[in-house]
C-alpha cells in the first residue's frame, strides 16, 4: 500500500477530510522552506503539495507566480526540490509528498531520471499542470513503474464525455479545480462543487481534493464536508511573500505560516463533526 | 504518380497535432475541452463552402488580397546575382501578413458563438489586425502586451486604443511576447466559456499551429501562382523571417514538396548568437514544452525560459512554432540567423533602393538575401517575404541609429 493509499484509508476509517497544504520548495530560500515543509505535519498537514518553481507558470494566478519567481531567485530548480523531498524523509517516512509543477523543468532534467530520482527522495505523486491525459504517457509509463502516481486534473469545464479520459490512468486522488481559472484569483463555489464532486465520486473510487480559491479556515471546513481534502496554496505562499517582503525573520516567518496552516487543518479536522450529538 | 509524391513535407500534424515529436496539447485541463472543441469547429468550417466564400470575400475586399509580388529590380541590380521578388504582404490592410489569420479566426470565433476576444501581441502587428477584425465584427477585445513592448511599440498601442480594444500592460516575467501569451493563456482558463483567444503565432497547442498556418498559407498558394506567370516557373529560394512563424509557414508550406526550392527561416541573432542576447530558438536552443506545444526553446539547463532579445520586438521570443521545429530536424527547411545591425542596414537599404519601408521583422529576411544574392546565378530567383511594413519602427531604428525624431 503507497503512503497516499494508507493515508486516505486512515482519514476515511476516522471520518476526516485530508488538509493539503502546498508551498513552493525554495520560496522564498531553500532553508526556510525546508524550515516550513518539515514542521507541516505536525500543523496539521495529511498530504503535501510541494510546487517545484517554473518561469512561466501560466496556469497560476499572482500569488504562485510570484512564489515561483522568489525560489527561482534563490536557486531553487528540480535537483533542490528532490533534496528538500529526501531531506523530509530522513524524519518522516508517512507523509505523503505530490510534486506539484510544469513540464518543462522536468523535460529538461530527463523524464526517466526524474522519476528514478523522484522514487529515491520518497516523492508519491506527481501533478503536472500542463501534461494532460494526452501527453502525460512519457512520465506515467515510468512513474507507474516506480510506484509513484499520477494525480490528475478535473476542472468545471470537464463535462461527462471528458471524464473517463482524465480518470484513465489517474492515481493518488483525483484534483478537482474548483474554479474554471487561475489559482488563487476566485472564491471557492461551494454549491458548484460540491455538485461536481457528487457527479465525480460516480466515475472513481479516488479519493477527491478540492483546491484553488480556498482561503479561510471557514472555506476550508466546508470543502472537508464535501470532498475528501481541502488544498490551500495561494493563501499559505502570500504569508510567505509577504513575510519575506517585509524582511520578517526566518524564525518567525515559519512559526507564522505554520499557525496558518495549523487554523486551517483543525478546520478542516473538525468540519465533520456534529455537534450537539 | 511518381514515387517521391509519397513522401510529403505536408501531412501534418497527426491527429494529436504533433509534427513528428513536436506540437501536442501541453495546456491546462481546463482548456482541454475547449481545444477539442475548436478542433471540431475548425475541421467543420474547412468543409463548409461558405465558411471558405465569406473568408474569401474578406480577404479581397477587407485585407486587399491578393498581395502584388514585386520585382526589386534596384535591390537586385545593387547585389548583382539572383532576382529578388518581394511578396508584398505589407501592403495588407493593417500592414502586415498577421490580418490573414485573424479574418479566418473570428469567423471561427462567431461560428463557436463566442462573444469575446483576447489576444496577445508582440510587436503590436497582431494586436492591431485582432483589435481590427474585432471592431469589424463588433466584438470587444482585450490585448495583452508585455510592458516593455508597450514602450517601443507606442504608435500601435494607440491603434488598438483606436480600433476599441483594451490594452493590458503586462509586468511579469521579461514583460514581452512570452508573459503576455501567459497572461492571455490565465485569461482564457478564467473565461473559457465565452472568450475566443486569437493566436497570432503559428506555436501554442494543437489546433493552433495548423490552423494559423492554413490561414496563412494564402501567402504561399497565392505567390506560387503570381511567380509562375511572371517567371513561368518555381523559385530557387524562398527566404522569410522566424520569430514564432507564421508568415514563413504560410509562404513556406504551399513549396514544402517541391524539391527543387530551397526554403530558408531567418531567425534573430539580436547582438549575436554568442552573446546571451538573442532569440535564435531553432539555432541556439533546444526542445522543450512552454505554451502548450513541444518545440525548440531559448532555456536554461534547468528548464527556465530565458529572455530572448531582438531589435524587432515580434522576433523576441524564446519559443519557436513546433512545425518550424520539425522542417528544422527533417532538414527541409535550413534555419539562418541575422542581427539586429544587419537587419537595420537592410532596413536602410530597402527604403533607399525601392522606397519601401520594411518591418525590422522582415528587415531579417532581406538581410538574409543581400548575404546570399551576390553569390547566385543572374537567372535565379529568390522571393522574400516582406511580411510588414516598417512605419511601426521609425522610433526603435532611429533610436539604434542614434537620429532623433
Amino acid at each position: 500500500m503507497s503512503r497516499l493509499e494508507k493515508r486516505f484509508a486512515q482519514l476515511r476509517a476516522a471520518d476526516r477530510a485530508a488538509f493539503v497544504p502546498f508551498l513552493t520548495a525554495g520560496d522564498p530560500d531553500a532553508e526556510t522552506a525546508f524550515a516550513i515543509l518539515e514542521k507541516l505535519p505536525e500543523a496539521g498537514a495529511d498530504v503535501i503539495e510541494l510546487g517545484m518553481p517554473f518561469s512561466d507558470p501560466m496556469a497560476d494566478g499572482p500569488a504562485i507566480q510570484a512564489s515561483s519567481m522568489r525560489a527561482l531567485q534563490a536557486g531553487m530548480n528540480v535537483k533542490g526540490t528532490l533534496a528538500m523531498v529526501a531531506r523530509f524523509r530522513e524524519r518522516d517516512n508517512t507523509t505523503p509528498i505530490v510534486l506539484m509543477g510544469y513540464f518543462n523543468p522536468i523535460h529538461a532534467y530527463g523524464v526517466e531520471r526524474f522519476v528514478q530520482d523522484a522514487a529515491r527522495a520518497g516523492v508519491d505523486g506527481f501533478i503536472v499542470v500542463d501534461l494532460g491525459p494526452s501527453e502525460d504517457e512519457v512520465l506515467r509509463t515510468p512513474a507507474n513503474k516506480a510506484d509513484i502516481d499520477i494525480i490528475r486534473l478535473a476542472t468545471p469545464t470537464t463535462d461527462a464525455a471528458r471524464l473517463p479520459a482524465v480518470l484513465d490512468g489517474a492515481g493518488g486522488y483525483l484534483y478537482y479545480v474548483s474554479v474554471a481559472g487561475v489559482t488563487g484569483t476566485k472564491n471557492v463555489p461551494e454549491e458548484e462543487v460540491r455538485v461536481a464532486v457528487e457527479r465525480i465520486r460516480k466515475s472513481t473510487n479516488l479519493p477527491c481534493a478540492v483546491g484553488f480559491g480556498i482561503r479561510t479556515p471557514e472555506q476550508a471546513a466546508a470543502i472537508a464536508r464535501i470532498a475528501d481534502a481541502a488544498v490551500v496554496g495561494s493563501a499559505i505562499v502570500s504569508g510567505i511573500g509577504a513575510g519575506a517582503t517585509a524582511g520578517t525573520p526566518r524564525a518567525q516567518l515559519v512559526e507564522e505560516t505554520l499557525s496558518f496552516c495549523e487554523s486551517l487543518a483543525n478546520a478542516v479536522h473538525k468540519a465533520r463533526i456534529k455537534v450537539g450529538v | 504518380m511518381t514515387l517521391t509524391s509519397l513522401n510529403t513535407y505536408r501531412s501534418g500534424p497527426d491527429s494529436g497535432g504533433h509534427f513528428g515529436t513536436f506540437g501536442g496539447r501541453y495546456v491546462a485541463e481546463t482548456l482541454m475541452p475547449l481545444l477539442l472543441q475548436l478542433e471540431q469547429a475548425y475541421a467543420d468550417a474547412q468543409k463548409d463552402p461558405a465558411f471558405q466564400a465569406e473568408l474569401d470575400h474578406l480577404l479581397k475586399h477587407y485585407v486587399g488580397r491578393p498581395s502584388p509580388l514585386y520585382f526589386a529590380e534596384r535591390l537586385t541590380a545593387y547585389l548583382g546575382g539572383a532576382k529578388i521578388y518581394l511578396k508584398r504582404e505589407d501592403l495588407n490592410h493593417t500592414g502586415a501578413h498577421k490580418i490573414n489569420n485573424c479574418i479566418g479566426q473570428i469567423l471561427l470565433a462567431r461560428r463557436m458563438g463566442k462573444t469575446r476576444i483576447i489576444a496577445e501581441t508582440g510587436a503590436g502587428q497582431h494586436g492591431v489586425a485582432t483589435a481590427t477584425v474585432s471592431a469589424r465584427f463588433g466584438y470587444p477585445c482585450v490585448v495583452y502586451m508585455g510592458e516593455v513592448d508597450i514602450e517601443r511599440q507606442k504608435p500601435n498601442v494607440f491603434r488598438m486604443n483606436l480600433l476599441g480594444a483594451e490594452v493590458r500592460g503586462v509586468s511579469s516575467g521579461s514583460r514581452t511576447l512570452k508573459d503576455a501569451m501567459n497572461e492571455a493563456l490565465r485569461d482564457w482558463v478564467a473565461n473559457v466559456h465565452d472568450t475566443f483567444y486569437i493566436i497570432g503565432s503559428a506555436a501554442g497547442p494543437h489546433p493552433y499551429p495548423a490552423m494559423v498556418r492554413d490561414f496563412q498559407a494564402v501567402i504561399g498558394k497565392e505567390m506560387r501562382e503570381q511567380i509562375l506567370e511572371v517567371e513561368g516557373r518555381l523559385p530557387d529560394m524562398l527566404i522569410a523571417c522566424v520569430g514564432g512563424g507564421s508568415n514563413a509557414i504560410g509562404m513556406f508550406h504551399p513549396f514544402l514538396d517541391d524539391p527543387d526550392v530551397a526554403i530558408c527561416g531567418v531567425e534573430a541573432a539580436g547582438e549575436g548568437v554568442d552573446t546571451p542576447r538573442h532569440a535564435a530558438t531553432i539555432g541556439k536552443g533546444t526542445p522543450g514544452v512552454l505554451h502548450g506545444a513541444r518545440s525548440y526553446l531559448l532555456q536554461d539547463q534547468d528548464g527556465q525560459i530565458a529572455e530572448a532579445h531582438s531589435i524587432s520586438a515580434g522576433l523576441d521570443y524564446p519559443g519557436v512554432g513546433p512545425e518550424h521545429s520539425w522542417l528544422k530536424d527533417v532538414g527541409r527547411v535550413s534555419y539562418q540567423s541575422v542581427t539586429d545591425a544587419e537587419a537595420l542596414d537592410a532596413f536602410q537599404k530597402l527604403s533607399s533602393l525601392e522606397g519601401i519601408i520594411p518591418a525590422l521583422e522582415s528587415s531579417h529576411a532581406i538581410a538574409h538575401a543581400m548575404r546570399v544574392a551576390p553569390s547566385m546565378r543572374k537567372d535565379e530567383v529568390i522571393v522574400i517575404n516582406l511580411s510588414g511594413r516598417g512605419d511601426k519602427d521609425i522610433f526603435t531604428a532611429a533610436d539604434a541609429l542614434g537620429k532623433k525624431i
